[in-house]
């Protein structure tokens, strides 16, 4: 890892945890070049030629479109979200209109349109689509595979306080749990609750704590002891 | 129909996200999913079908996704609302508080005005 033109960033923030288990669970589910293309793998593969060759896209952009979508997409709930915690005026614009206060903040959602729903000390929100996976990935990247299970789509809705016992999130009886079937066109983002102890803290590291699932609600975000 | 003191502190929260000119809805509508079991495309959830609602907020109105499924246009647009729920009448037997809500968007042609609501608990009134 001396040499930095070697270095894989992706595998080294994903493996920045204690070593002790095997690297077994980290293999491919398939092997990618196995066996002939999908039929959607070539309607799309014909599409992009096609596209390149009347000049309207490049081949460029596309890769660029795919690094984005990895190296930026992930990161950009936190960004908003931590500066939602900084500037209530922004919270309140997010609150009213998810897409134009993430343009505001430099992130463009394209045909996205947000829903920013607000966690207090009485109501904790979490988001689902029942009828397939329907996620801001403009703002949160690609939807985790629990996301995506028929296990969390189909019990969230019914039995949410189960499910969220199931990531570590045990929510007394008097907050309400309020669900969101992201079913149709709109996509939302969770805000939580600050934690204490985060007072003096740059937007940066409040990023940090604002994880994937603390922004879809199956979790909260603490502050380190 | 008169929005009563839940559709008062509903409209706070409402946005409109496409221009929806003509909708037959207002926030805080008592409203009830048609049960109605069509073959085809459909984004209205089969758990939802023949329940009762309030309207929480208006999104605009939509490429008809019944019809985009099937490579038409979508137009004419429907209008799309987020409806709220309570989870224990979604549920028969739900085992969580009173309380608890559920809320998904629903295109106006599924909903028909409801006499009552089954009222969801307003999550920004506390008790």
């Amino acid at each position: 890892m001396s040499d930095p033109s070697s270095f894989d960033y992706y595998a080294h923030r994903k493996h920045d945890h204690a070593h002790e288990h095997g690297h077994d669970d980290h293999a491919p589910t398939a092997k990618p070049d196995e066996g002939p293309p999908s039929e959607h793998e070539i309607v799309s593969r014909a599409m992009q030629e096609l596209l390149e060759q009347k000049g309207l896209i490049t081949a460029d952009e596309i890769r660029r479109r795919m690094e984005i979508f990895e190296e930026d997409f992930p990161y950009r709930g936190s960004r908003v979200i931590a500066r939602a915690w900084t500037d209530a005026a922004f919270r309140r614009r997010l609150l009213k209109d998810g897409k134009k206060a993430c343009a505001e903040a430099g992130v463009n959602l394209e045909a996205t349109r947000l829903i920013a729903v607000e966690n207090t000390p009485d109501v904790h929100n979490v988001i689902v689509c029942t009828l397939c996976s329907c996620y801001p990935r403009e703002l949160l990247g690609m939807p985790p595979t629990w996301y995506k299970s028929d296990n969390y789509r189909s019990r969230v809705v019914f039995e949410p306080r189960a499910v969220l016992k199931e990531f570590g999130t045990v929510l007394p009886d008097h907050v309400t749990v309020r669900v969101h079937d992201s079913n149709a066109d709109m996509r939302y983002v969770v805000v939580p609750m600050r934690p204490k102890g985060t007072e003096n803290w740059s937007e940066e590291q409040l990023a940090g704590i604002l994880t994937r699932d603390t922004l879809v609600g199956v979790t909260v975000p603490q502050a380190p002891e | 129909m008169t929005p009563g003191k839940r559709g008062q502190a509903l409209t706070k929260l409402s946005s409109t996200y496409n221009p929806a000119p003509a909708h037959r809805f207002n926030v805080g509508d008592p409203v009830a999913i048609k049960r109605s079991f069509p073959p085809g495309h459909r984004r209205t959830p089969y758990y939802i079908r023949g329940k009762r609602g309030v309207i929480e907020r208006i999104c605009g109105a939509f490429p008809n996704p019944e019809e985009l499924a099937y490579g038409f246009d979508g137009e004419p647009r429907k209008v799309l609302y987020r409806v709220r729920f309570a989870q224990s009448h979604v549920w028969p037997g739900y085992g969580g508080p009173a309380r608890d809500i559920i809320e998904m968007e629903i295109f106006e042609h599924w909903l028909e005005p409801a006499d009552r609501a089954v009222e969801p608990a307003d999550p920004d009134e506390t008790g």
